[in-house]
């Protein structure tokens, strides 16, 4: 039982995480909660604060519009949370999507799907940094927020509080995709949002450190991880995960058995 | 060089080919992405909560986080779904099953956080004023009103929140029985605020009276008629500046111009 809650506590955390705020935000809909209104678009915190997503903000700005002083101090409080502290946390912690998304990574490693698809595909993981540079062309020229039109996070997030219609195929087309076509194929390659926050997440002072000397060379890190190019120390330096493509997922703590890696402010991991 | 081998080809090329596979790529996504917004912005017919900004402006500014739709009492606000064929995310209400019940507090457009609902476009004399609001207009098929036919009914003139001034009732001789009125709905535009509870309350079978997007189904005269009898309006034609075009008479004769054509066909 302990082994099963050192080697999950962050998978259950997460979870816990990403399904109250689900929770909360459906509440205030049917049953007229305060806690969390709105949706993930722009929320009001307990009746006081107000939140925006300031992807979606940057692209209205694209598209033309005039931001209210609401939505810009929103969307700035958000960038200075991820930005200081959460890094890209919002992938891994909050977005419905990432459920999806670790539901398909996990069948693939059971049924070994990785093997069998022989040759990697030459997909660059920077395919989202191009989809985010897009979204804001698009924006532009077409005079409206372009990927909050097509967002499947937005749907299905949008759908489970305010009802769901034909959104529930999104979630369906992500997990065909990340199932079958590519590993990691929306979350780690594509979707403009996780770009967006690994760009801004970078800094963060949150960060995975990895303790060279206590590693066994299991690889389990690894094998695990939705962003695997950031492990790149793994086995061979003591340092902390400082790619911002890192999502503070924190599977790799659970699964490591040798306390090779943990969780560590950046001052500290690089003073000692 | 051995024949069938063939040269390498160079790193620079290369690139040059990535990159341009890039721009391909990324001019192939932004051509059926914008496309498909174009599609799915394309619906006009759909009626927006009050104190919605022009739809143009609407759709760049609303942010769709749906709390207008958690401060509807009455349920009437919608977000978009997929497959309702609106653009997704977007506040909306259809009248026929949810009318907007005109709250004097109008719960719905102060908690807008973007500005796609303007609060100063339903305030008058610094006060919250309902009646200003403008989210389409009522318009009577006068085929299918039952009031039309002789029969007697005034559902819509009574649900109407601004009775006798966004519907008033026309009485006119039933010349068919010679003994009855006509008591027919009259929609006046300015007043209607288009809230929908005419079309909720209509008794026919689908409306006879139903609430329409402005734009969509007023017309408009444009500047060059004047209502001579409306002294306001006439007031237009003595700002007015005249615009004198003089127009350069041919030198040539008429005769002339008819017979010279010589390279006509």
């Amino acid at each position: 039982m302990k082994q099963f809650w050192s080697n999950n506590r962050f998978l259950i955390l997460r979870r816990f995480t990403q399904i109250s705020i689900l929770f909360l935000y459906f509440g205030a809909n049917a049953w007229g909660w305060w806690v969390l209104r709105g949706n993930l678009s722009s929320s009001v915190i307990v009746d006081f604060a107000l939140v925006s997503d300031p992807y979606a903000v940057l692209q209205m700005l694209a598209a033309g519009a005039t931001i209210s002083l609401d939505l810009f101090i929103g969307a700035a409080t958000i960038t200075v949370f991820y930005f200081l502290i959460g890094g890209r946390a919002f992938c891994s912690w909050v977005c419905p999507i990432n459920m999806v998304t670790d539901t398909a990574n996990y069948l693939r490693r059971k049924f070994d799907f990785n093997r069998m698809q022989g040759p990697k595909m030459p997909i660059s993981r920077n395919i989202r940094y191009w989809v985010l540079g897009l979204s804001l062309v698009v924006s532009a020229v077409m005079g409206m927020a372009a990927f909050e039109f097509v967002s499947p996070i937005s749907m299905i997030h949008r759908g489970i509080i305010f009802g769901l219609g034909f959104g529930w195929a999104s979630a369906v087309i992500i997990f065909l995709f990340d199932l079958f076509v590519l590993k990691d194929g929306w979350c780690g390659h594509i979707c403009p949002l996780g770009g967006f926050y690994s760009l801004i997440g970078r800094f963060s002072v949150i960060r995975v450190f990895h303790k060279e000397e206590n590693c066994t060379l299991c690889m389990k890190c690894k094998t695990v991880c939705p962003e695997h190019q950031v492990l790149y120390m793994i086995g061979k330096e003591s340092l902390s995960v400082n790619d911002g493509a890192c999502t503070n997922c924190a599977r790799c703590i659970d699964v490591c058995d040798d306390d090779a890696l943990g969780f560590s402010l950046r001052e500290l991991a690089e003073k000692k | 060089m051995p024949k069938g081998k063939r040269e390498p080809i160079s790193d620079r090329r290369k690139f040059i080919f990535n990159m341009a596979r890039g721009v391909g790529v990324a001019a192939l996504g932004g051509f059926v992405w914008s496309a498909y917004i174009n599609e799915a912005k394309a619906q006009k017919l759909l009626l927006r909560p009050p104190g919605a900004i022009k739809e143009e402006d609407f759709l760049k500014t609303c942010i769709k986080c749906g709390l207008c739709v958690e401060a509807c009492p009455y349920d009437t606000l919608v977000l978009a779904k997929p497959g309702v064929h609106k653009p997704l995310g977007t506040p909306y209400f259809i009248p026929r099953d949810i009318p907007c019940y005109m709250c004097t507090d109008i719960p719905c457009v102060p908690v807008c956080p973007s500005g796609a609902l303007d609060l100063q476009s339903v305030v008058t004399d610094k006060k919250l004023d309902i009646n200003k609001a403008d989210m389409g207009v009522a318009v009577i098929d006068e085929e299918s009103c039952i009031a039309f036919w002789g029969i007697q009914c005034d559902a819509c003139y009574r649900a109407c929140p601004l009775l006798g001034k966004a519907i008033t009732i026309d009485y006119q001789k039933n010349e068919r029985t010679g003994k009855h009125a006509f008591l027919r709905p009259v929609v006046h535009s300015d007043p209607c605020t288009g809230c929908g509870l005419c079309e909720h309350a209509c008794v026919t079978q689908k409306a006879a009276i139903q609430i329409f997007p402005r734009e969509l189904v007023q017309g408009k005269a444009g500047n060059h008629y004047i209502k001579g009898w409306d002294k306001e309006d006439d007031k237009r034609v003595k700002d007015a500046k005249a615009i004198k075009t003089t127009t350069e008479i041919s030198k040539n004769s008429a005769i002339d111009s008819l017979n010279d054509s010589g390279d006509l066909y």
